[in-house]
């Protein structure tokens, strides 16, 4: 995108305007609801209930659900490539623009359904981690002794199923509007467009949040782990994301100051949208005095942290400017805006899932990742990110607009090629995250985690094995501490076998999910189509999966212990392992 | 792993600084930064004093991040390690009533200036005032002058020192009109009116543009507002009407057709309430704006060219 701008003073660079805007309306779909999304939840899923001490989620078929409708959505926009044509509306699709009237075909369709399907998913998985959070943790653990992420994840997950219906019902007014010619958003027969942007930022706010939040989490585990220290004021951050959840439902407006509303709506909502900006700040302090007193460690992780702390600020400050209604009316659309949301949304949301990959893959895995390319990584994403993105803002002060395919100013010229380079460096930051990958699995014996605590960590993931059982814990641990694990280690009991084991009850595998994620893929595409009889067939498809389901009796498997003695081999062999690597006899922790 | 930070931090500081050179120069002219109108420098104004009041934060976190990290590294690192170390009430405090502080300052300026810059708020008495019924089409802009019974198309000429009074509709998708050098934002609906005041400080000419996207032509979809002296303007009005081209409802039509970087046009004449005929497209009650009643004030902003 940034090369087809850098190229295009006055001619039309290599992109035709229909595809530019198909490029840059499937780079924010893309970016947001299959990249950011499934990014987040994949990570809840492998930390939450290891930090809780649980040992699966509330519902694990629904999750199962939830994981393949999102994998249906990302289906439907990488068909839309191939077969037809993607939306070219832009990411939140503003009628009248989006509607039948000046937008037929098939894009918009694509795009509807695509977030249709998978915002059912994430709504399921909302509510699922909710309850997990809730009635899953171990029987000692309270809720102010939760980890960081733990409760980022509860506040993201109770965003995820207020505001996702939001969009479900808005995506499906759009499609009602377009398939059966009503008039929600039309510019004609009483249709209104101001409705659309109203309902769309009620969700598209708080998604804001959902894709912070836990960053946010991650963030605070991260720069406890690698400053060898206590996270400084638990408290704080626990209030702050608490207060940010609450009010991300409350700013929707200041996505659109420049409709005319009245100058007390705008000031309120310029006020509240500021408002948020404390808390978040006061995170970003309690990190800061996370670092102050500890011993830092550059773990790629941390440098994604620190990287996160000095360039989020820059974007937290252009969100007040723009939180500044007669301020915003020179800034809304422009790329200052562009320069706005990638500014948070990259270290906030990205940098912020990146560490957690960093950081979590060898749970997930089993061995860890290489470190050299690690941070190779990061300075090419963060160098780029500045050259990338700090040019907008200029090119906003000069009056560019965003998704401009074309332009006839010659002074933002060079602003636009510095930003290409930016984008390139960028590029090169992925290539050598590939490389990350592929050099440590290459290396993976050399670098196989035997212990489950690479880091020393603190938190009750780093108990369990690497990758952990099917059932995490042999034993239900018993937490003490907000820091459970590290207390653990310093009381002496970490690693020490249980006196008793008790049966694991655990769900039975099932593969009922896939055909529902793949029905609701064939609903979309067919709805896309007006292939109504595929509708019709999907719709009983689904129906014949909940009936075969509901039927099945032994949806739950017992793994008993502590007769079996597979398990109590594999246990006592895991603990062994790991004395042996740290050459002690686990009671050496005792001493602080 | 000192090594990681220091060779590509300095190169990263380098590109950084070239940067900030390369972005004074182009900034100092750009339309932001440097504006043409009473409203568009207090709104310039007003985006300087929340960016500098801003750095109370700014500044003391990035010198913390840097010192911390340089002092607690734990290799080659000097200052103390307190691993237990998590709680100090007096941060805490400071933490909260800070930032706290300045989102209060802010918000009194957000509460005062958005009644001050209200986009529909007249800026000047009425004989000062020149009124325009600005129309989005694909992809072009039209200007009805309703007091004078002329209109251009991607022109928006008036006297330097009169404010204009624009009336907004669409005739297709939401479009959003902002003129940079001289201000304000604000979008253009289709059945539906907004409003928009804006004046100009001097003469000269300033890119305006909609700024939502709408579509194929949208990215060459700008037009010139020309700030002029009250002769030029009288003469702009005179080639105007002498081009003996009236815009009727079948002209209109014509014109309405989707089309990419439309030239400059003039019309003589302007078929009366052609407004409100496009509006009634739409809305059967075309008077649906988002506000009941515009504000009654006719009280300007600013007196005289000094911003307020």
């Amino acid at each position: 995108m940034r090369s087809q701008q850098a190229m295009a003073l006055n001619n039309d660079g290599y992109l035709a305007p229909e595809h530019f805007d198909q490029v840059f309306s499937s780079h924010g779909t893309i970016m947001i609801f299959f990249m950011a999304m499934p990014f987040l939840t994949g990570l809840i899923n492998i930390v939450v209930p290891q930090q809780i001490g649980a040992r699966d989620v509330a519902f694990p078929f629904m999750n199962s659900i939830s994981l393949w409708l999102t994998a249906a959505g990302a289906a439907l926009v990488m068909v839309s490539l191939v077969i037809g044509k993607f939306s070219t509306a832009g990411w939140t699709g503003y009628p009248p623009y989006s509607g039948a009237e000046y937008s037929p075909g098939v894009g918009v369709d694509y795009w509807i359904w695509a977030l249709l399907v998978s915002g059912v998913g994430s709504t399921m998985t909302g509510i699922n981690f909710v309850v997990t959070i809730i009635k899953c943790r171990a029987p000692k653990m309270r809720l102010m002794q939760m980890p960081l992420f733990t409760w980022t994840t509860l506040c993201t997950s109770l965003l995820m199923a207020f505001a996702f219906p939001a969009l479900t019902v808005v995506a499906a007014m759009l499609g009602l509007d377009r398939i059966l010619g009503f008039h929600f958003f039309t510019n004609d027969s009483g249709g209104n467009m101001m409705n659309y942007a109203n309902l769309i930022w009620i969700w598209g706010h708080p998604e804001v949040y959902i894709l912070i939040l836990p960053a946010f989490g991650v963030f605070s585990e991260v720069v406890a782990t690698f400053s060898q220290k206590r996270l400084f004021g638990y408290k704080s951050l626990v209030y702050a994301t608490a207060v940010i959840t609450v009010l991300s439902f409350s700013v929707w407006l200041h996505h659109f100051f420049t409709m005319g509303s009245s100058p007390n709506v705008n000031a309120v909502f310029g006020i509240v949208t500021m408002i948020i900006a404390v808390p978040t700040g006061v995170k970003i302090f309690d990190w800061v005095f996370t670092m102050y007193k500890g011993r830092i460690i550059f773990h790629p992780a941390m440098l994604f942290t620190i990287g996160f702390l000095v360039t989020f600020v820059l974007g937290g400050v252009s969100g007040v400017l723009l939180a500044i209604p007669p301020a915003d009316f020179l800034m809304h659309n422009s790329t200052f805006l562009v320069a706005h949301f990638h500014n948070v949304l990259i270290p906030g949301a990205v940098f912020g899932y990146f560490a957690g990959f960093q950081y979590w893959f060898p749970k997930a895995t089993g061995f860890k990742l290489d470190e050299k390319w690690g941070a190779r990584s990061f300075w090419f994403w963060i160098i780029g990110f500045y050259l990338a993105f700090m040019p907008l803002y200029a090119l906003g002060f000069m009056g560019m607009s965003r998704r401009m395919e074309r332009y006839d100013v010659a002074e933002w010229q060079p602003f636009l090629i510095v930003a290409a380079v930016g984008a390139l460096s960028v590029l090169i930051g992925i290539v050598c995250q590939g490389m990350q990958l592929y050099v440590s699995i290459r290396d993976r014996e050399k670098n196989r985690d035997i212990t489950g605590d690479p880091y020393n960590g603190r938190t009750l993931e780093w108990q369990t094995a690497s990758p952990p059982a099917e059932y995490n814990f042999a034993k239900i641990p018993d937490i003490q501490d907000i820091d459970a694990f590290w207390d653990m280690k310093q009381r002496g009991v970490a690693y020490a076998p249980a006196k008793e084991y008790e049966d694991i009850h655990l769900p039975r595998n099932t593969g009922i999910g896939v055909f529902l994620g793949g029905l609701g893929f064939l609903i979309g595409f067919a709805v896309t189509w007006y292939i109504w009889w595929l509708v019709a067939l999907g719709f009983l498809g689904v129906l014949a999966c909940l009936i075969t389901r509901s039927s099945q009796d032994h949806t739950y498997q017992i793994i008993l212990q502590p007769k079996s003695r597979p398990m109590k081999r594999l246990v006592s062999r895991h603990w062994r392992k790991r004395n042996q690597h740290r050459g002690i006899s686990g009671h050496e922790h005792i001493q602080p | 792993m000192k090594h990681f930070i220091s060779k590509p931090c300095l190169r990263g500081i380098t590109l950084l600084g070239l940067l900030l050179v390369l972005a004074g120069c182009g900034l100092q002219t750009s339309p932001v930064a440097d504006p043409k109108g009473p409203i568009a420098i207090i709104e310039r104004d007003l985006l300087y004093t929340a960016f500098f009041i801003m750095l109370i934060v700014v500044i003391p976190v990035y010198f913390m991040v840097f010192w911390f990290i340089w002092r607690y590294r734990a290799k080659g690192g000097t200052g103390e390690y307190k691993p237990e170390w998590h709680k100090s009430t007096i941060i805490e405090v400071f933490v909260w009533s800070i930032p706290a502080a300045i989102i209060i300052t802010l918000g009194y300026l957000v509460w005062t200036y958005s009644y001050k810059l209200d986009p529909y708020k007249k800026i000047a008495t009425p004989e000062n005032t020149i009124n325009v019924q600005v129309v989005a089409q694909d992809w072009k802009w039209l200007f009805i002058y309703p007091d004078l019974g002329i209109a251009s198309v991607n022109e928006l000429a008036f006297p330097v020192d009169k404010a204009v009074s624009m009336k907004l509709t669409s005739d297709t998708v939401m479009n959003s009109l902002l003129i940079p050098a001289l201000g304000g934002q604000i979008y253009a609906m289709a059945g539906m009116t907004s409003e928009l005041n804006l004046k100009a400080n001097e003469t000269g000419r300033f890119r305006g543009r909609n700024t939502q996207y709408s579509g194929d032509g949208f990215a060459m979809q700008f037009f010139d507002a020309v700030a002029m002296t009250e002769e030029e303007f009288q003469d702009w009005v005179a080639n105007a009407k002498a081009q003996s081209k009236p815009l009727s409802t079948v002209t209109y039509d014509q014109l309405a057709q989707p089309s990419i970087a439309h030239g400059v046009e003039y019309f003589s004449w302007v078929k009366p309430g052609l407004f409100e005929e496009i509006l009634k497209k739409y809305a059967r009650r075309p008077e649906t704006t988002l506000r009941r009643h515009a504000p009654a004030t006719t009280q300007p902003a600013c007196e005289g060219d000094t911003p307020c």
